[in-house]
């Protein structure tokens, strides 16, 4: 059997029928086609590129988990439900790269002399980098850091605004020129601030944009090399934010964003939806950029760090 | 990946050389492709299936042989079926009434807020209407403002209560308030929410219910994925939903959701969002969003551009020029100013199959020939008729006329000397399959 066993059952559904059935955990419908059965066979290979594409991942990396399964089978011939549960999460958690501190909770790193973390927060439009600043200073705030945001978004109608209401939300100060404010400098004077007042963690919000503007996207260099002489090495982080329902588009985002500014970490967000995100397995494979954290709503406390076990359980219905 | 189809049913139809018909067996391969592309594309899972499915009991029993290429036949045949799929021409949208009422829906961050100034705009400006915005997203921190800011931004009143937490309130008093100051329509952006968000879903069905929309609008990524047609789906099953808005087509996302929600709904997909800016709107071409989904570039639109600006007998005697060697300044001035009416050169390029990953990280301006017309025009006619004569104090001349510098001036010449070697070359066509073949070896210098 190939990927597409485009003829094996070559039953016409409803498209209708289809969706209900997805309600259904795969899982459980792997327990079902295998009953009785004492090997994994083309069906449940069928049903299994299914539930990938279904979710997002995309048909290269579904070919990938595919054949490293049937590689697997192959290899032990002899395979029960569970036991090819086991290697399926397995397989696609070895996907995922792995981030240094391996499934930890809120973390800041220690920069030498004290010098404040610095978090620059980068996406294309509306995925949810402004929510998820006001998530991520919160659960800082909780830990006991002092939190500073920067307004660097000077260019959505009412973007100031928007970060501002978080500030106050969480009760974190917050740096702002107003509307139509050079970017780069906000975060010139961001970065100042943080350090003179010896804040823990500074945040800066960006504008959307699509990644095929490539003003736009050097503009984001510019942003990078200045703060860069404000505190040497910042930003540390630069946190791309994916909405968790993009398709495959995610893939060139993800490429050029960090193409224009060495993103070292992702975010996953509206995972709280019907969509499951599974595309972020094959870039974070390719580009060996770790997902930190995952956005499960709009409220303050909707931010999880990301678990690979708790993702993969979820592609498939858990 | 995808980039050109054809190419690639070509290869999968290689086994069917000498074979007459399309059959099942020789067709597989390339259903295999047709299908990948689709699901590269985002169409879903179960969509792209069917559509196989319905493109290979067209495709089968057809005779090759009659058809210009089997890998053409089948572009074609998959082409008029997602065009046909996705709904014959642009649909209008109803917005009579006393006053006309528009509803938006959909996810968290598709659009709905900037869609709205857009349609406020556009009905102002191009349908002579005075509409009126309301402000019915009380959860997101600032949604109001920025309601409020479009709509200044636009001279568009704007509706909205701060102190009031429930939407249908502030819809119902909106539409008395239009009624009474003369709005014609009225706009209602709505908060992003959740298809599973029970509490939030039943809010949207009661502002529905409120206020009888004449047209309700379902507001979608262009970029989504697999989870387009949950979501289109339920949006439909609770609030019958009239058409749909594409937005973010200014990405490059294949887009290939528009044609899962457009086979799950069957709404007409209506308006399209290309920008951040109140202008960036337009209908929605089913032609050209089959071009895009199966990776061909909007072949389409760029020919019958190309056919409205193209003057046969001027060719004709381009032709002739060019080959006998006389190709000019003039003729390329001539040129570029055919380039310029066929529109925007950025999008021009982008339609070109392939081209717009190549031009990927190339900025092109929108005047990008400005400087270049400017040191053309700076030129006697001698200078333009015959390029070698142009020397160094010429040169110096025609940098000082046109404000550009030497170097630039240099620059011009060069290509254009390339440019026109190039063209002779090409008016012979088999010395243009070489060079074809050169410029994709080479990574094609320039553009
Ligand atoms: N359900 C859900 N909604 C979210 C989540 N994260 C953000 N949102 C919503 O998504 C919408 C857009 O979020 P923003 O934070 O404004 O997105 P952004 O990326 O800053 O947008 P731009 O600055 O316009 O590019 C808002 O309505 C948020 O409430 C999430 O994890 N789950
Ligand atoms: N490039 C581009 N950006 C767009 C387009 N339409 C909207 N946007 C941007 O997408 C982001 C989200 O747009 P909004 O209008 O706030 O989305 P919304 O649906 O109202 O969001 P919520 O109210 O939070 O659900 C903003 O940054 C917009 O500027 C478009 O067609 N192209
Ligand atoms: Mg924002
Ligand atoms: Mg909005």
């Amino acid at each position: 059997m190939g990927l597409f066993g485009l003829f094996s059952k070559d039953k016409k559904q409803k498209l209708d029928e289809g969706l209900s059935k997805t309600k259904e955990t795969f899982l459980s419908k792997l327990a079902r086609t295998v009953v009785g059965k004492s090997k994994v066979d083309a069906d449940v290979l069928d049903e299994l590129e299914e539930v990938l594409i279904s979710s997002d991942v995309g048909v290269a990396t579904t070919i990938k988990i595919i054949d490293r399964i049937e590689a697997r089978v192959a290899k032990e011939k002899y395979i029960n439900a569970d036991e090819l549960q086991t290697i399926l999460r397995d397989e696609i958690a070895s996907l995922l790269e792995e981030n240094n501190t391996s499934d930890a909770q809120f973390e800041l790193p220690v920069h030498p002399e004290g010098q404040p973390h610095v978090i620059m927060v980068v996406g294309v439009n509306g995925v949810g980098k402004t929510t998820t600043i006001g998530k991520l200073a919160n659960q800082f705030k909780q830990m006991n850091k002092s939190v500073i945001l920067g307004a660097a978004d000077t260019f959505r109608a009412a973007a100031v605004d928007q970060l501002i209401i978080w500030s106050e939300r969480v009760g974190v100060p917050i740096i702002q020129q107003g509307m139509n404010a050079d970017p780069a400098s906000v975060a010139f004077d961001t970065l100042q601030a943080a350090k003179s007042r010896g804040a823990d963690v500074a945040i800066i919000d960006t504008a959307g944009r699509l990644h095929n503007k490539v003003n736009l996207m050097n503009e984001l260099g510019k942003i990078k090399r200045v703060m860069d002489k404000v505190i040497p090495g910042a930003p540390h982080e630069i946190l791309l934010v994916l909405d968790g329902s993009t398709g495959q588009n995610a893939f060139e985002q993800a490429k050029q964003f960090s193409l224009a500014t060495d993103i070292n970490a992702l975010a996953i967000t509206k995972l709280d939806g019907t969509a499951k995100g599974g595309v972020v397995i094959g870039i974070s494979d390719q580009m060996k950029i770790p997902v930190k954290y995952i956005g499960v709503g709009e409220g303050i406390n909707d931010l999880q760090a990301f678990h690979k076990k708790a993702f993969v359980n979820s592609l498939f219905g858990e | 990946m995808f980039e050109n189809l054809t190419e690639k049913f070509e290869k999968a139809f290689k086994v069917l050389k000498g074979q007459g018909q399309i059959s099942e067996i020789n067709v597989a391969e390339t259903l295999k492709e047709v299908r990948r592309a689709l699901l590269d594309a985002d169409v879903n899972f179960k969509t792209a299936k069917d559509f196989t499915n319905t493109v290979k009991e067209k495709a089968l029993g057809r005779d090759v042989l009659t058809a210009v290429s089997p890998g053409q036949l089948m572009t074609k045949i998959c082409h008029e079926e997602l065009v046909e799929l996705m709904g014959g021409n642009e649909a209008q949208i109803n917005f009579q009434g006393n006053p006309g009422v528009i509803l938006m829906s959909g996810l968290q961050g598709s659009g709905k807020t900037t869609f709205s100034g857009k349609l406020a705009n556009y009905l102002k400006n191009k349908k002579g209407k005075n509409p009126l915005l309301v402000a019915c997203d009380v959860y997101r921190p600032a949604a109001i403002d920025q309601l409020h800011v479009l709509g200044e931004q636009l001279g568009v009143a704007v509706f909205s209560n701060k102190e009031e937490k429930n939407p249908v309130a502030i819809a119902e008093a909106a539409i008395k308030h239009a009624k009474s100051n003369g709005h014609n329509v009225v706009i209602v952006d709505t908060a992003g929410r959740l298809a599973v968000d029970e509490q939030m879903m039943e809010e949207i069905a009661k502002v529905k219910a409120a206020i009888r929309p004449t047209e309700t609008l379902f507001v979608v990524d262009a970029m989504t994925g697999q989870d387009a047609v949950n979501t289109a789906k339920a949006f439909n099953d609770r609030i019958d939903f009239d058409g749909v808005v594409l937005t973010k087509l200014d990405g490059d996302t294949r887009g290939g959701a528009a044609l899962s929600i457009k086979a799950i709904v069957d709404k007409p997909i209506k308006f399209v969002g290309t920008g951040e800016k109140m202008d960036a709107l337009d209908v929605f071409y089913p032609k050209r969003m089959a071009d895009r989904i199966l990776g061909m570039g909007d072949v389409v639109s760029l020919v019958e551009r190309a056919q409205e600006q193209y003057d046969e007998q001027e060719a004709r005697k381009l032709q002739k020029k060019i080959q006998k060697n006389q190709f000019d300044f003039n003729d390329f001035l001539a040129q570029l100013q055919q380039i310029k009416k066929m529109g925007n050169v950025k999008d021009l390029m982008g339609m070109i199959p392939g081209m717009s990953k190549a031009m990927k990280g190339v900025e092109i301006e929108d005047d990008a020939f400005k400087h270049v017309e400017a040191i053309i025009q700076s030129m006697t006619p001698l200078e333009r008729e015959n390029p070698d004569v142009i020397n160094g104090s010429r040169k110096k001349r025609i940098a000082n006329g046109s404000g550009r510098d030497i170097q630039e001036v240099n620059k011009l010449i060069k290509q254009f000397g390339e440019t026109k070697k190039m063209m002779k070359l090409m008016s012979n066509k088999k010395n243009m399959m070489n060079m074809m073949r050169q410029m994709k070896g080479s990574g094609m210098p320039g553009f």
